[in-house]
């Protein structure tokens, strides 16, 4: 039998649908502020919150979305082995927006092992190793104050979340670059779909910390000025930090209302370059037609996309490419990276929640900072604030290695 | 749930092949008797293969082998990566340079640090366009990779290839990490069973009380592996190697394990 009968034999003809989910809670803490209060209120009112870059300890030209406060905010004592900036800042995104709370409640309600926790991130708490290296003791050895394992491994955001919400299903974290907090609704519906669990604590967290610093620099891909995602004049993206949480369980016809949902969710992989994305956008593609038929829904029930649009040149060429060969310009985009900075492994999170946040509020986000719109995106792009009935958002994260994610949110989505 | 193991792959330097494992396992070989190699990262351009981290040479010598054991093209597989560590050494490499001189950050370097380099590779090697992922969860790594696996299989009803690896520690890193020699792992499965299938697989969430003791590798192939951060899940091998029924459970969680039986599979 051949290769291609052989995957077929072994592959079912069904076509899996996404189940819709309900999102019981949701926050974000962002460069804009404590919770989605104040992000929502950056986004409205299309303010960036970037600031030039006082992050490193040597002089790099870029601007940055830093978050204030994280220097003092040191974890509470039960909770000191995964002390570190990105695990404070996990701590902190969960108290805002009441999501701690909610949290708790559905860990009591559907039992601890029946609530898993899927964090994403890129670099995660790196910092600390980095910490670890810049203080090396006389041996070659981390500083005594730092011999802890766990912030020093990829996996030390889910392990904190985990143990600080108190749940024992599935503990994973996502490690795909700036994918990595999309991909997180994905596994969580597949996990739900199956009834593996019944609640999932989605989420991500990144910091800005050397590592992404230094080498975005050493790509040359940091603009030295804040970054103007789709603008024809666009030199570069400005990192952000950021963390946000979502939890996620099977839609019910009794859910709150206007209940919000994830309708569609889309994965694909560009296998073309560690760093460049497809020429084409043939990857990109791949992920947002999946999401649409995951859905169910065709194009042009697509109201907004809150695009990954990071200011790269090629990113936002490929991104505009690919949103104007499929979805009419009645569907509006935007990026908000000009506000948040780009949070990398928690930008999915970040947009997911902007996502939920336009549906709850009839209201197209603004492209800020952004002044002269690249030819490409102009038909679809809105550089200001768009008042729209909304229905429909689609949400796109791609990341290094060709990573695409895409997520489809509704507003009383249907209940399967 | 239940799932079937089309194809193996297993690499480490004294255990270059499922099938050199296989024997190893039965005490059908001796350890002694094979000699100690590198990866050959056979998938890449020479150019590539000079400069690419022990994870990517790792990972792609599994994943390719655990394809080719199912009779299947890389290029229509899903791919869900894991490692407990990750480029343990490009790690030491980019936070040695951040310390001394960060602005001699190679840009290279950063791509490779990123966790999902080696899925990322693999992609590009083969033109694999489906989805792909990178995990990672600290000791359950390989038990929450593989039920991600049987889930992802059993959802959307299509075979994956799971992969697992780890490598040695260096530097600084040593002070808190453990891990020697390269290992991986690679296991494509699929929701259904066919003439290939090399066996099944019933995989369960079971409880797991506080003093339980993770299972301990009782085969010789243990020497192969020994102090690698993926070593624990040898005992899931020697399950599948030797034919053995019995319920191996791997920690998952707090308090929760994974249940895996191997069964004989007909199609």
């Amino acid at each position: 039998m051949s290769q291609h009968n052989r995957t077929a034999a072994i592959n079912s003809a069904l076509h899996a649908r996404t189940l819709a989910l309900t999102v019981q809670a949701f926050a974000a803490t962002t460069a804009a502020g404590l919770g989605s209060a104040s992000l929502w209120d950056a986004v409205f009112n299309g303010r960036s919150h970037l600031r030039a870059n006082d992050f490193t300890p040597t002089a790099i030209t870029a601007w940055i979305g830093r978050v204030d406060g994280l220097e003092m905010a040191a974890l509470p004592a039960q909770f000191s082995v995964w002390e570190c900036r990105n695990n404070r800042l996990a701590w902190l995104a969960l108290n805002q927006d009441g999501f701690y709370d909610a949290a708790r409640r559905a860990v009591a309600h559907f039992g601890a092992r029946r609530t898993a926790v899927i964090m994403g991130t890129s670099t995660g708490s790196v910092g600390a190793t980095e910490e670890g290296y810049a203080r090396l003791t006389a041996s070659g050895s981390f500083a005594h104050d730092l011999l802890r394992p766990i912030v020093h491994t990829p996996h030390s955001l889910g392990d904190f979340v985990q143990h600080a919400l108190g749940t024992s299903g599935p503990c994973v974290t996502v490690n795909t670059a700036c994918s990595s907090s999309a991909k997180v609704f994905a596994q969580a519906e597949r996990l739900i779909r199956l009834g593996v669990v019944d609640a999932a604590i989605v989420g991500g967290v990144d910091t800005l910390c050397g590592s992404v610093m230094y080498g975005f620099n050493s790509l040359q891909l940091l603009s030295p000025e804040p970054c103007r995602p789709f603008d024809a004049g666009r030199n570069g993206i400005s990192l952000g930090e950021a963390g946000g949480f979502a939890l996620l369980t099977r839609a019910a016809p009794d859910d709150a209302q206007p209940a919000l949902r994830l309708v569609g969710w889309g994965e694909s992989s560009d296998a073309y370059h560690m760093s460049s994305p497809q020429p084409d956008g043939l990857g990109a593609e791949r992920a947002m037609l999946q999401a649409l038929s995951n859905a169910g829904l065709s194009a042009n029930a697509i109201d907004y996309i809150n695009g990954h649009g990071t200011a790269s040149f090629k990113n936002d060429e490929v991104e505009a490419i690919v949103v104007a060969r499929n979805f009419p310009a009645t569907t509006r985009m935007s990026s908000t990276k000009g506000i948040t900075g780009h949070a990398l492994g928690a930008a999915g999170i970040v947009e997911a929640v902007i996502s939920l946040l336009a549906l709850q509020h009839d209201w197209i986000p603004a492209n800020a900072v952004t002044k002269n719109v690249d030819p490409l995106a102009a038909a679809h792009l809105a550089l200001n604030g768009e008042a729209k009935a909304m229905r429909h958002v689609l949400s796109n994260n791609f990341g290094f290695g060709g990573n695409n994610c895409a997520l489809i949110f509704g507003k009383n989505g249907s209940v399967q | 749930m239940r799932v079937f193991v089309q194809g193996i792959g297993v690499w480490a330097p004294k255990l270059p092949s499922w099938h050199a494992a296989q024997a190893v396992i039965r005490g059908e070989a001796a350890l002694s008797d094979i000699a100690a190699i590198r990866p050959t990262g056979a998938l890449l351009a020479a150019n590539e293969r000079r400069r690419a981290p022990d994870t990517v040479l790792l990972a792609l010598e599994v994943a390719a082998a655990a394809c080719a054991d199912a009779e299947l093209d890389p290029k229509v597989l899903p791919s869900i990566f894991a490692s407990n560590h990750g480029d343990l050494a490009v790690c030491d490499a980019m936070s040695t340079t951040l310390a001394a001189s960060p602005e001699l950050v190679s840009p290279i370097k950063f791509h490779n640090s990123v966790h999902n380099a080696a899925v990322g590779y693999w992609t590009i090697a083969t033109g694999a366009v489906a989805a792909s992922t990178a995990l990672s969860a600290s000791n359950e790594t390989f038990a929450e990779g593989l039920l991600e696996a049987a889930v992802y299989a059993l959802s959307e009803q299509r075979a994956v290839l799971f992969v697992a690896y780890d490598i040695q520690v260096v530097g600084g890193l040593a002070s808190v990490t453990k891990s020697d020699g390269l290992f991986g792992v690679a296991l494509v499965i699929a929701p259904k069973a066919d003439q290939l299938t090399k066996c099944g697989l019933d995989i369960e969430l079971v409880d797991l009380s506080a003093s339980a003791v993770r299972e301990a590798p009782t085969s010789p192939a243990e020497a192969a592996v020994s102090g690698n951060a993926l070593a624990p899940m040898l005992p899931a091998l020697e399950r599948i190697a030797q034919g053995d029924a019995r319920p191996l459970v791997l920690p998952l969680a707090r308090h929760r394990g994974l249940s895996l039986v191997v069964f004989e599979a007909t199609p």
